[in-house]
């Protein structure tokens, strides 16, 4: 390398280049979950879904986003004005931040502490800041309904979620994210398989945490409105947004660490299924494949046009992919982003299968059945361990 | 209306009151109903109704009886050819005209048909307001292939017009019974698949068991009619009771729920689309050939008196109060409609529930507010 | 850059937070804007925490005080009637006597700070700069000092007895 950092910046150029990252492509990413997930809806409820904007509507979240952005800015009367306006920021920058603690491959994270993520669940929970102050900011009857409802919620399902995790952590014997990653390695196991019991629990828990259905009270639209951003409108609303998409991922990437073997692929110890190892290359290939097929099936020329140099590009990442030392680093992103989206899907598969559970059925599913059962998972973990 | 008192500290929590409506989502139009709570806990309600007020009544009187009759459409809008039936026959018994029988049959399967779009509307929405998304897409599917059977037959959708006092005014089309066995092939289908997203879900199941409770003499005091008072163990439906249009020959059964919960009045209306499907069926089948309009004056002129007919509505008893003073207009028109009184059970069942019951319970009431309002 | 003066700079920098933290604390009329700059404090002693490369119970403090307790402070201050309260007085009219108090503590402090000088230094963060100090903290609670710690929890357990007991109206 010509150009070399000094030492005492060294180890803090990576970090930094990562999180301009992050945060530069989040919410462009945030955005496409939101069309993933229109689409998948539209599946399900025998529709299609955004076509208008783009070809089969792929340019539809930056419509989206372009719209939120340059909506009128307002503020109700009797708001607490600072509070009001500080309340989303709170919940976006507390989203992001745990963004910086997930590995994402082996190569590709912005931190690894070793009380990881023991951080990352102390900060989503000052997120919860974000949501009550918004509500009751607002000054209004809904929001601050909204607020008390999602308070009571995240503070008691967090207890179900720390719980759920104490049970994966006892297998792994570390709080430090990579390290998770590595141990299910030299284990040979995910540690779904030793903790199935934690990982439905953290499953459901994920969901009550992040406002998804059937538990989706703080915003049940039919009951109170929007509850605690019923107020909000253009780009604070879009900050809310923003940091409601963060959250899923970042659960969905403690799933995906904790119990799902992270950047692992699957049976990373099989020698005869090194082959997977060129999945990324085939993946983009297929990606390409069915671009092209598709374009070839568009009407308009701009489309046709649009889908083609899309199928184009999908074909020279994969080329890309050709390089060794490219595949290498990629290898472990591609695995993670594959799963962390398999478990997106299964939320929104479940958003538009079930209907949403009362304040009250919630409390006690969280109290009488979750927490018990997590807490008793931990305690026959741990006499396992002891005796085997 | 509901105030804190002078002596209150701060660490008095205060029963909070807020409007639900008259713009949420879940009020199905313009119900406005202010709620009294502690926390969450509904210590009571008020409706407020009134928004969608017409005037419908009044506009009777300055129209002839052949003019107002599209006007009824517009009352219970999902179920304007139910609305168009009761005041037809309101109008035939003041005048004594006889109906030909291939017209009541023809009626009786347009009318069920359409409580059984009536119910899909009200399938969908409710599940909506219970956070069930999906199924309202999957009800709207089938919603749109009966409404196609009453575009072909009167050339609209929603607010038909599809009868005439004393008959029809249009022979059926070519393949309408067609397309009517059709959807009675199809559908029961359909509503096996809704089923299998509802009936036996758990969160449904939680979410409407014991929620809303209806007694059967409460049910009664309030007036209560429709499948809302028949979940209550009421078997009172007028097809049955009093019954009018070609319903005396037909063969079906009337559902009953056991508890009068929101859970017993979603199976009693799943039920009354089966039946519904039965009836259209027979109809069709049994389609009698002749006449489809009777012998009717040119100009609309009953005599004076007045006359009181009701019909089972896809929301209950739907009935018309005419009073004729022998000119071409009426003299006055009263309407009892159905979602109007079954309204007013609102306060008794949510009382002591939650703000989510609340809509749970609006839902299953089923009103249409172009109804209550008039 | 010579590590002591980031150190020191550190450490000035998160004891204003927490200072002015505390001081807005105390003077803001609206019950939760008082909570935001609670809020503020406490996440200045869990800077001071990490500084010291207590790493653990930096993210304990964040997760128990702010996302626990700081929630269920606003929880309640949302529910009461805070209109009365910004209505009541928020400081009462004793100035001279607590003046004399203030005196003399802070004359207490000063005496014994001059008494004491050489002892006060930057604590040493912990040997090994990110030690696992979460085994450190196990080892420490639940073999070391087991019995003191359950006796603690047992307390808790009491209070949290007796404050259900109070606040609900019938048992």
């Amino acid at each position: 390398m010509p150009f070399s950092f000094p030492p005492s910046i060294e180890p803090f150029v990576l970090p930094a280049l990562y999180i301009v990252i992050l945060v530069a492509v989040f919410p462009l990413i945030a955005g496409y979950i939101v069309l993933l997930e229109r689409k998948v809806m539209a599946d399900i409820q025998v529709r299609l879904g955004p076509m208008r904007v783009g070809p089969h509507g792929l340019l539809q979240p930056i419509a989206d986003a372009v719209k939120l952005l340059i909506k009128e800015d307002i503020i109700p009367a009797k708001a607490d004005r600072m509070v009001f306006w500080l309340a989303p920021v709170i919940s976006v920058v507390t989203a992001l931040v745990a963004l910086s603690l997930v590995p994402f491959s082996k190569y590709f994270f912005v931190a690894d502490t070793n009380v990881g993520l023991l951080f990352l669940l102390s900060i989503t929970s000052v997120g919860i800041l974000g949501i009550i102050l918004g509500g009751w900011s607002s000054n209004s009857h809904y929001p601050l309904l909204g607020a008390l409802r999602s308070t009571a919620q995240l503070v008691s399902y967090e207890v179900a979620l720390g719980f759920a995790l104490i049970g994966g952590l006892m297998v792994a014997g570390t709080l430090s994210m990579q390290q998770m990653v590595h141990a299910q390695l030299e284990q040979q196991m995910w540690f779904i398989f030793y903790q199935p019991v934690a990982f439905v629990i953290y499953f459901i828990a994920a969901l009550a945490e992040t406002n998804r259905t059937p538990f989706d009270m703080p915003e049940a639209e039919s009951e109170i409105v929007a509850g605690y951003h019923t107020e909000y409108s253009g780009f604070r609303f879009a900050l809310y947004f923003l940091a409601e998409y963060a959250n899923m991922v970042v659960v969905s990437s403690i799933a995906v660490t904790l119990f799902l073997g992270g950047w692992l692929r699957p049976f990373p110890n099989v020698r005869l299924l090194d082959f997977l190892n060129y999945a990324p290359i085939l993946a983009m290939f297929v990606l390409a494949f069915f671009v092209f097929l598709g374009a070839s099936r568009e009407r308009r020329p701009i489309d046709k046009m649009g889908l083609a140099g899309l199928g184009a590009v999908c074909a020279l990442i994969g080329l890309l992919f050709l390089v060794p030392a490219v595949l290498d680093w990629v290898q472990g992103l591609f695995w993670f982003v594959l799963k962390v989206f398999l478990v997106l899907y299964t939320f929104i598969w479940i958003r538009f299968t079930v209907p949403r559970y009362r304040y009250d059925q919630l409390m006690r599913i969280g109290w009488r059945w979750l927490i018990p059962l997590a807490m008793a998972n931990v305690i026959v973990t741990a006499i396992v361990m002891i005796l085997f | 209306m509901i105030e804190t008192s002078p002596t209150s500290t701060f660490l008095d929590a205060n029963e909070l009151v807020i409007n639900m409506g008259p713009q949420h989502p879940s009020t199905h139009g313009v119900l406005r109903v202010i709620l009294k709570l502690d926390g969450e806990k509904i210590l009571g309600t008020e409706c407020v109704i009134g928004y969608l007020h017409r005037g419908v009544e009044k506009i009777a009187e300055n129209r002839t009886y052949m003019q107002f009759a599209p006007y009824v459409d517009r009352m219970d809008y999902v179920a304007a050819v139910s609305n168009g039936l009761g005041y037809c026959e309101a109008v035939e018994k003041l005048m004594a005209i006889e109906v030909p029988p291939r017209a009541k049959y023809v009626r009786t399967v347009l009318t069920e048909l359409n409580r059984i779009t009536s119910h899909l509307l009200w399938l969908g929405t409710h599940a909506l307001d219970i956070g069930a998304i999906t199924p309202l897409f999957y009800c709207f599917r089938e919603r749109e292939e009966i409404l196609k059977i009453f575009e072909n037959y009167c050339g609209a959708r929603l607010t038909t017009h599809a009868f005439r006092i004393g008959g029809l005014q249009y022979e059926t089309y070519n393949g309408f019974e067609e397309q009517v066995r059709a959807v009675c092939d199809t559908f029961p289908g359909r509503l096996d698949e809704y089923e299998m997203l509802l009936t036996n879900n758990r969160i449904w199941l939680e979410r409407t068991k014991s929620v809303g409770i209806l007694k059967a003499d409460e049910a009664i005091d309030f007036g209560v009619t429709g499948p809302v008072l028949r979940a209550s163990g009421v078997k009172w439906d007028i097809r049955k009771a009093m019954p009018y249009a070609a319903y005396e020959e037909m063969d079906f059964d009337i559902p009953t729920g056991e508890n009068g919960d929101t859970y017993d009045r979603y199976l009693v209306r799943m039920e009354e689309m089966r039946q519904s499907l039965r009836i259209a069926r027979q109809g069709v089948d049994r389609l009698p050939a002749g006449p489809i309009i009777g012998k009717v004056p040119k100009v609309i002129k009953p005599p004076v008196g007045e006359v009181y007919h009701s019909i089972e509505a896809p929301k209950g008893e739907l009935g018309y109060y005419i009073v004729s003073d022998g000119s071409t207009q009426p003299y006055r028109v009263r309407v009892r409609p159905p979602s109007f009184v079954n309204l007013q059970a609102l306060d008794r069942m949510v009382r002591g529930l939650l703000i989510a019951d609340v809509v749970a319970v609006i839902g299953t009431i089923d009103i249409v507010l172009g109804e209550v309002d008039r | 850059m010579p590590e002591s003066i980031l150190n020191g700079l550190f450490f000035y920098v998160l004891a204003v937070v927490i200072l002015g933290g505390a001081i807005m604390t105390i003077t803001r009329r609206n019950a939760v804007h008082s909570a935001i700059w609670l809020v503020v404090t406490l996440m200045g002693v869990a800077g001071l925490y990490l500084h010291l490369n207590a790493e653990f119970l930096a993210a304990v403090q964040i997760l128990v005080y702010i996302g626990g307790i700081m929630v269920l402070f606003l929880f309640v201050i949302m529910l009461v009637n805070l209109d009365e309260a910004a209505k009541q007085r928020q400081f009462n009219r004793q100035w001279s006597l607590a003046l004399i108090c203030t005196l003399v503590v802070l004359v207490e402090f000063g005496f014994f700070l001059m008494r004491g000088a050489g002892s006060f230094a930057f604590a040493e963060p912990g040997q090994g700069a990110l030690k696992p100090n979460t085994e450190l903290m196990a080892v420490a609670l639940f073999q070391d000092y087991l019995l003191p710690f359950e006796i603690a929890s047992l307390l808790l357990l009491v209070a949290i007895l007796g404050a259900v007991l109070m606040a609900k109206k019938e048992i």
